[in-house]
């Protein structure tokens, strides 16, 4: 796999976005071409930006991970907590098998061994919304190990300049979510909501390959697109089923990796892309400046577009991790495998996820452009929108105009309403049946664009009128009869002649 | 009428002929609890729901419909396994008052099959311990303290005297349901056994002591010791009624993951006649330092009661048992810290005052929740577990446990069928002897013959023998292949009927109900 981009960075080197006001203009962009930039104007040597993730991915089920309580978003308080998930002593963890096909799915999808036989570990801590005392995870022997994840980002900004990348994934291991501690300050006192406590996660760990916030935000972009493809997370990031945490560090070319700091509370990947930018920024400041960088975990605060030491009163945790005795090894199986007594409904066959996979997203885009001639970088504009590449196929389907230009319409003028209005592509009030009608009439050449534009900008109304009536009614029709044309013209030519 | 008969042999037939109801059954157990009260065997006593369920039983049995074997027969649970509705304390601060909202698996099959739960028995605060010395509610008296066969053979001193300072532990952890069975006031008692905790007790009670293989029974609602060791025991008065329980309680169970997928056939014990094909190995390493010549005297007297009946009896060598118990202590203590983490006052259980921080309530009700006992495994076990220890002890430990399990593994696949060893070094001790040693101690010497199989998984039971020279029972221990419990229980069930293990003489029994004395041997199977 591809080691990283090797992108350098300067403290000069001012381009992109801009850091936030205290810090001065100062963050930088990522060079994501791959070449080495040159040494500033100081004379310094640049300085070489290392970022890793680690990714906790909500597994979309039922029920929980170990558990039958339900699974559910913004649910009552304490309304989804069986007996296990409160710890109550004799309980035992039953696993759900729904979540195992989820993991094995994600892994196959990011190109992982599957291990045959994984293990799950207790990992403990004293944490009021973590009531056994410990988590059940997968320490030694994680589900699915060395895969590889290729995501694409634009050159500076540029739609038309497109570079791919591959991050290696380390593992993913299945364990459980913890509750919600909501600390109430004014009466000091902590509540705690055992609803998500037990939810099955995915904890997918990928390598150090990359070197900017953008390039970590479009890592993360791609395996959000992966997991809401397989439907093995709703990877939603403000509901918080897709956690992302950073690990940063920076070094000088040809030298180890710097002491790395670790940046939670990163609850979108456009802060995602802040937060790391600011921190790489941060630490070579630090680092320029003479300082050492601890290695410590820092929330982002995106208030502020930055990240500030966490308190940790307890110093380096010491998680005391231990096999957990009461689930047996974690074995699935392949077409090889199977045994041939076995109740299909008990085990888990890697080969039959396998055939049933669906399309990953860079297939996906592939697909697109091969089967309708359109610029790979629309592939991906299509892609990122939820519901947007079927509205972009159905409106090819019910149109004569060539989906090349059909897709100019979708991505910039469709697609522009939709942001500005903060409405997703199913709350469009341009249906594609209506779009695509709109469209053949301009294809068809009774109206002219700039009049499809009025068009759509009325169709925008959702007065429930058709583009046709809409057309009528304000008399944009292009006159095509040629008399017509010559008598309007003619009148023109009077009407100047007489003045 | 039938408080001294054994289940399939008297009580289930008496029922069924209706020469006993359910109810009488049950308020005779009742007040025969009331009146050895001082045996503090009980720590809750569930008078009103056992009397409806036995009225539920009697019903049934008047419909000619009863739920099977077990329907109307009195039951006692030790109280470390969940019972809805009825407290469950593991004898700990932590958990006094404490009713948990579900029946542990064993519970609920019992219930399910009509059985009639008299209450909860007492043990070591959460398991831990060899003597049911350790608890919140007080040791438990050893009823054969109070036996003819005892007093007569103690120094007579002045009678008071001899009451208080002489009487003898249980054994434990599961000392209470020892001494239930043992003192007539239930026909069946569930233990637990991880190291020996139900064996123990029964040897040293004179009542036979069951621990099944590893993930023949569920553990679900059994509040865990160590997990990987943890098995509900069962506690009886003869081997037959040891089978009977056995099949109404094992098999798999879906809130158990560890339990065997394979369904579990309830068998009835034969009478083997003929042991001449069996084989039975003597592990030399049994001989353990500290065992009574009165034990290693018996030992060999069964070895050739076996030898006499044409059956082969060969010396075997499990050469790692003598790491078993430094083994276990740490896998122990591990796992103990592990699984007492949950406990912090937050969901259930005792909770501090202290609530000047999160940490500080999660100290003070830990340290006023749990005895030194268990304070000292969490810590010893936390130590074990830290990162700079985990490879020179558990991982070494672990290492350890694989070596003694396939030592029995090689000596089943010698063909031995079945090993026999003693279940304790002595007869049991007198507390105020028994309390000079810390439970550590204890502990450590008293599972010393029993926590090998718990390593193993093996199923093993305890079956009374004789009456050591102080009138005090002593019991031997067969330990046999994973799986095999009727093979295991069969040679049980033979060995049993040759040495004619002799019946309890209480006082307090005789008092209490005549009528007990006169009945049980009257009553019987059709």
């Amino acid at each position: 796999a591809a080691r990283g981009c090797g992108g350098l960075w300067r403290r000069a080197w001012q381009r992109g976005a801009g850091g936030p006001a205290p810090r001065g203009q100062r963050a930088v962009a990522c060079n994501a071409r791959g070449g080495a930039v040159p040494a500033g104007k100081s004379g310094l040597a640049p300085w070489v930006p290392v970022v890793g993730l680690e990714i906790h991915a909500q597994i979309s089920s039922n029920s929980k991970l170990f558990s039958g309580s339900q699974v559910q978003f913004a649910a009552p308080p304490n309304s989804l907590v069986s007996f296990f998930d409160a710890s109550l002593p004799g309980t035992l963890p039953v696993l759900n098998r729904r979540c195992v096909e989820a993991a094995v799915m994600t892994g196959l999808a990011l190109n992982c061994i599957i291990n045959k036989k994984s293990l799950f570990d207790r990992k403990h801590y004293f944490y009021a919304d973590l009531p056994a005392g410990y988590q059940i995870t997968q320490q030694r022997v994680p589900i699915a190990v060395n895969g590889s994840l290729s995501y694409s980002l634009c050159i500076d900004n540029k739609m038309s300049q497109m570079v791919t990348k591959t991050v290696r994934i380390k593992q993913i291991q299945l364990e459980q979510d913890s509750g919600k501690s909501l600390h109430d300050d004014t009466r000091s006192q902590t509540l705690v909501d055992l609803n998500r406590a037990g939810v099955g996660l995915m904890e997918v760990v990928m390598e150090p390959d990359m070197c900017c916030g953008e390039e970590a935000a479009a890592a993360v972009r791609e395996l959000q697109l992966v997991l809401q493809t397989l439907g093995s997370s709703q990877a939603v990031m403000a509901e918080g089923q897709l956690r992302v945490d950073a690990n940063v560090s920076v070094h000088r070319p040809g030298e180890p990796y710097g002491v790395r700091t670790e940046v939670k509370n990163i609850n979108s990947i456009r802060f995602l892309a802040k937060a790391v930018d600011y921190e790489i920024q941060r630490q070579i400041e630090e680092l320029e400046n003479g300082g050492i960088i601890l290695n410590e975990t820092r929330a982002f605060d995106s208030k502020l577009g930055c990240t500030v030491p966490m308190r940790d009163k307890e110093g380096k945790q010491d998680y005391r991790f231990m096999p957990e005795p009461n689930l047996p090894p974690l074995i699935l199986y392949d077409a090889k495998s199977l045994p041939a007594n076995m109740n299909h409904q008990q085990v888990v066959n890697i080969d039959w996820i396998h055939e049933r996979l669906p399309d990953l997203p860079s297939v996906k885009r592939a697909k697109l452009v091969e089967q309708y001639g359109i610029l790979p970088e629309h592939s991906f504009a299509l892609l990122n929108e939820d519901g947007l590449t079927e509205f972009f196929e159905n409106v090819v389907k019910q149109t004569q105009m060539k989906p090349k230009k059909v897709v100019g319409w979708i991505l910039n003028y469709l697609l522009s309403y939709l942001k500005q209005h903060s409405l997703t592509v199913k709350e469009s009030p341009v249906s594609s049946f209506l779009l695509a009608d709109l469209l053949n009439l301009l294809e068809k050449k009774e109206i002219s664009s700039t009049a499809a534009k009025q068009v759509l900008a009325e169709l925008w109304k959702g007065e429930g009128k058709t583009p046709l009536e809409i057309v009528r009614e304000k008399k944009l029709e292009l006159i095509q009869d040629e008399k017509e044309l010559e008598q309007i013209c003619q009148a023109v030519i009077d009407g100047q002649e007489n003045e | 009428a039938a408080l001294k008969g054994a289940l399939r042999l008297q009580v289930s037939a008496a029922l069924k002929e209706g020469h006993v109801t359910p109810t009488e059954l049950c308020q005779q157990c009742l007040s025969l609890i009331k009146s050895t009260k001082f045996l503090n065997a009980y720590v809750t006593v569930a008078e009103e729901t056992a009397l409806k369920q036995a009225e539920e039983s009697e019903k049934r049995h008047r419909r000619g419909q009863p739920l099977g074997v077990l329907d109307g027969i009195p039951v006692a649970v030790k109280d470390n396994f969940n019972t809805a509705g009825i407290e469950t304390t593991c004898a700990s601060n932590m958990l006094k008052g404490y009713i948990s909202p579900y029946n542990a698996t064993v519970v609920q099959k019992l219930l399910d099959q009509g059985a009639v739960l008299l209450g909860k028995t007492n043990l070591d605060e959460f398991a831990m311990g060899s003597g049911s010395t350790d608890g919140i509610f007080g040791p438990v008296r050893n009823p054969w303290s109070y036996s003819r066969q005892y007093k007569g053979k103690s120094v007579p001193k002045s009678h008071s005297e001899d009451e208080e300072s002489n009487w003898v532990i249980t054994g434990g952890s599961s000392g209470g349901s020892a001494a239930a069975v043992s003192s007539f006031t239930c026909f069946a008692a569930l233990g637990s056994d991880t190291g020996g905790s139900t064996r123990n007790p029964a040897a040293h009670c004179g009542v036979v002591g069951l621990k099944p293989t590893y993930g023949l029974i569920s553990r679900h609602g059994l509040i865990p010791l160590v997990n990987s060791m943890d098995v509900p025991g069962i506690l009886t008065r003869c081997v037959d009624d040891a089978a009977i329980v056995l099949g109404s309680l094992a098999g798999h169970d879906p809130k158990d993951s560890t339990t065997i997928q394979d369904n579990f056939k309830p068998f009835e014990l034969p009478n083997l006649t003929d042991v001449s094909k069996l084989s039975i190995g003597i592990p030399k390493e049994y001989h353990a330092p500290g065992l009574s010549s009165e034990i290693l005297a018996l030992w060999s007297k069964a070895a050739d009661l076996f030898k006499n009946a044409g059956a082969k009896v060969i010396e075997v060598s499990l050469p790692h048992t003598c790491y078993s118990i430094v083994c276990y202590h740490v896998l122990c203590t591990a796992e103990v810290a592990s699984n007492m983490a949950r406990f912090d006052g937050l969901e259930y259980g005792h909770r501090s005052d202290m609530n000047k921080s999160t940490e500080s309530l999660y100290a003070a009700t830990r340290r006023e929740g749990f005895n030194d006992v268990v304070r000292g495994r969490i810590l010893s076990g936390n130590f074990f577990l830290l990162k700079q220890n985990y490879e020179n002890y558990f991982i070494k430990a672990q290492k350890v446990r694989r070596l003694i399990a396939n030592d029995f593994v090689k000596v089943f696949r010698s063909g031995v069928d079945i090993l026999l060893t003693p279940t304790t070094l002595s007869d049991a001790v007198p507390y105020m002897e028994f309390i000079k040693e810390d439970n550590r101690t204890r502990s450590a010497q008293d599972d010393i013959l029993t926590q090998a199989a718990n390593m193993a998984g093996l199923p093993a039971i305890n079956v009374p023998t004789a009456l050591s020279k102080r009138g005090l029972p002593v019991g031997l221990q067969f330990i046999g292949r994973s799986f095999q419990e009727k093979q295991l229980l069969t040679v049980a069930k033979w060995f049993e009927k040759q040495v004619k293990f002799p019946m309890i003489q209480l006082e307090e029994v005789k008092r209490h109900d005549r009528n007990v004395f006169q009945y049980q041997k009257s009553a019987s199977f059709s």
